[in-house]
């Protein structure tokens, strides 16, 4: 459950192997996270996550694995899922990031970032946000991108994807309230990973540990978005609004 | 019957709230009904929700509510014993009895609550030190198993069972009546002693010294303040007034309570800070005379000042606040100390700090009360680290031997349990008996692993 100060007991990430959510993983299972379900691509990687997960104190890691983009198969897999218990925390944490102009190039690759980066939320976010209401509690967390505030030239295959999907959540946060359930969309900025290892780094990147802690307090204050940093919020927010001859013109 | 709707319940604090069908079954047969249809998730009965924490919450399963179960049975003059409903509220149950010349047995701090829900937590009042808390005052209760039967139990046929459920959270079954002894009374007055201690050991010598003389003692104690004035407060004690002691040509088994104030909703958050509760700690302590004896006062004031405001849980604000309530054992008022040297350094404001001296612990299980010093406080659920001062405060009470009420609980790691509540296993096996597919289940028993 998760308790009065807002911090939960169990954790279940999909796309348990990435860095962010194995910070979040990690911030989380300091706090009051004993229960942690790991679903990834490979079971190689679920298996090292659990034993970084269970040296942090994690008493009890579920391994799965699981393709995101092969909807049909998410049925059964969040059935079992869900079997093993309740879960306080569900967190979306895969996703892909394609070389741009690749994508642009191959469109068979495009497609298979957007079967991924938001038809995979469509299809788990809306399976697991069923199970959190018949539980009466939860939160369901996505890790989205400030790319989905407003896609850029630089990133609209990516981007357009994350757009889609934090559409999808923010639209069933509202829809879940009143249930006990709720969503928490995160919106981090350029984050230093090995998935951005080699891009040039955007203004403002922040760290897999700082959005871990924003997850957490986002879950811990009941909220609804969180940017990270901070500070990202008003700079969107001004970018949202820039002219679009301007904004095309920004190299971002 | 109304129909069974799903709602977003909480407890008294008004923090971490989950979905539960609720039911308000009108007879005992309906309550059996209800329970035989409940899904997966389970059920478990609630009443008034005076309980802080998770207590009375069953996230996606059912709830039900008894308060319309709420019929006094019988009077027994003879035997001085009442049988009621389940449901029935202690305010009720004082406004039927005490013109009949009877007072319950122990009240908390507020008459809003059920006789099954009092019982559920085994209820301690400010005459624990004399009385115990109130299972030791049940006689027997109805008790609506798993199997969907109903049996009667008392302490004397079924005696695990009767303690277990005593203080047992509601997790045994429900409760459907049941038949408490009563205390005899001529007046609905107390005679009410005010002493003044300008610090901690004058406090707990005030109190020790007192519940020799009172049936009724308790402490409100200032846990801002620090150097020569840390644990400085104020000791009321009282016993019931004779007929002849109260004021004024009236009835003196006159008893008609009334709230007079509701505190609005949607109050901001931040009202009471640290400013704002010591400025008021500050003024009651000096607002009490230093020492005055025998004063009349009515029941209300002196058991239940905080029912004259409904819904006074408002005015934390909308992020709710939390009550912590601790008990060391007496020889470890070095822990006591420390825990209210953690509070003052913390900068935490508590607006309702409460100090006691327990008696005798009776043999439930999951019953908090035991001998020892017990100390009650509320913090707004937004206070700075307040979950790192509370994890602190946890250990110091495992440390000492001691305890956290789970009636107020909401935030308790799982794994200090066991040591807290050494019977813990006694409560389990009780449990498997009953209830061995875990019909009876709520969002504490979740949490701490029940």
């Amino acid at each position: 459950m998760i308790d009065a100060l807002g911090a939960p007991q169990s954790l279940l990430v999909l796309g348990g192997t990435s860095e962010i959510a194995l910070a979040v993983a990690e911030r989380l299972v300091r706090d009051r996270v004993r229960r942690v379900g790991l679903v990834g691509r490979d079971s190689v990687g679920v298996s090292q996550a659990a034993v970084r997960l269970r040296a942090a104190g994690a008493t009890e890691v579920l391994e799965r694995t699981f393709d995101a983009a092969a909807a049909g198969e998410h049925e059964k897999l969040v059935e079992d899922l869900f079997g093993a218990g309740d879960w306080d925390v569900v967190l979306l944490a895969f996703g892909v990031l394609p070389d741009q102009a690749a994508a642009e190039d191959d469109v068979d690759l495009a497609v298979a970032v957007a079967e991924v980066n938001y038809v995979g939320v469509v299809s788990l976010g809306l399976r697991t946000a069923q199970r959190l209401r018949a539980q009466g509690h939860g939160v369901l967390v996505l890790l989205s991108s400030v790319a989905a505030e407003r896609p850029r030239r630089s990133n609209f295959v990516y981007g357009s994807a994350k757009a889609g999907a934090d559409a999808l959540a923010t639209g069933l946060g509202d829809a879940l309230r009143g249930s006990g359930a709720r969503v928490l969309v995160v919106r981090p900025g350029f984050v230093r990973t090995r998935m951005t290892h080699g891009l040039p780094e955007a203004p403002l990147a922040t760290t897999p540990e700082a959005v871990a802690e924003a997850v957490a307090d986002g879950i811990a204050k009941g909220r609804s978005t969180v940017w990270v940093p901070g500070t990202m919020r008003w700079v969107m927010s001004g970018l949202r609004h820039l002219p679009r001859p301007m904004f095309r013109r920004l190299d971002l | 019957m109304p129909d069974p709707a799903p709602a977003l319940l909480t407890g008294w604090g008004r923090t971490a709230p989950t979905l539960a069908t609720v039911v308000r079954p009108t007879s005992v047969a309906a309550a059996v009904a209800a329970v035989a249809s409940a899904g997966g998730r389970g059920s478990l009965a609630r009443g008034l929700g005076r309980s802080y924490g998770d207590a009375a919450q069953n996230a996606g399963g059912q709830v039900l509510d008894l308060t319309l179960l709420d019929r006094v049975l019988e009077l027994d003059d003879a035997n001085g014993t009442v049988t009621a409903e389940a449901g029935l509220s202690l305010d009720a149950l004082l406004r039927y009895l005490l013109p009949r010349g009877w007072f319950v047995p122990v009240t908390p701090g507020t008459r809003y609550v059920t006789l099954g829900g009092a019982l559920a937590v085994d209820v301690h009042g400010k005459n624990h030190h004399r009385d115990g808390s109130i299972a030791s005052h049940v006689t027997s209760f109805d008790l609506l198993l798993a199997d969907g039967s109903v049996r009667p139990v008392t302490p004397q046929d079924d005696p695990d069972l009767f303690w277990a459920t005593a203080g047992g959270m509601g997790l045994t079954g429900i409760v459907v009546s049941l038949t408490l002894r009563l205390v005899p009374v001529t007046s609905a007055w107390m005679l009410v002693d005010t002493v003044r201690a300008p610090d901690l050991d004058a406090l707990l010598a005030g109190l020790t010294e007192g519940d020799q003389l009172s049936r009724y003692s308790v402490a409100w104690i200032d846990c801002l303040a620090g150097g020569r004035h840390q644990g400085r407060g104020v000791i009321t004690r009282g016993d019931h007034a004779p007929a002849d002691a109260v004021p004024g040509s009236g009835d003196p088994l006159a008893y008609r309570p009334h709230p007079r104030l509701t505190v609005p909703p949607h109050l901001p958050g931040g009202l009471l800070n640290p400013l704002s509760v010591r400025a008021f700690n500050e003024a009651w302590y000096r607002k009490a005379p230093r020492h005055r004896v025998a004063e009349p006062q009515r029941l209300s004031t002196f058991f239940h000042p905080l029912d004259g405001v409904q819904q006074w849980n408002r005015a934390y604000g909308p992020r709710g606040f939390l009550q912590y309530q601790l008990v060391v054992p007496t020889d470890r008022d070095d822990a006591l100390r420390a825990a209210l040297e953690l509070l003052r350094r913390s900068g935490a404001p508590s607006f309702l700090a409460v100090l006691k001296r327990f008696g005798p612990a009776d043999p439930g299980p999951l019953s908090f009360p035991r001998p020892g010093w017990t100390l009650a406080l509320d913090v707004t659920a937004s206070a700075g680290d307040l979950a790192d001062l509370l994890d602190r405060l946890d250990r110091l009470v495992v440390d000492a031997g001691g305890a956290v009420y789970l009636a107020k609980d909401s935030r308790l790691r799982p794994e200090l349990l066991p040591r807290m509540y050494p019977d813990l296993d006694a409560f389990r096996t009780v449990r498997q008996r009953v209830d061995p597919t875990g019909r009876f289940t709520s969002d504490l028993a979740r949490r701490l692993d029940l």
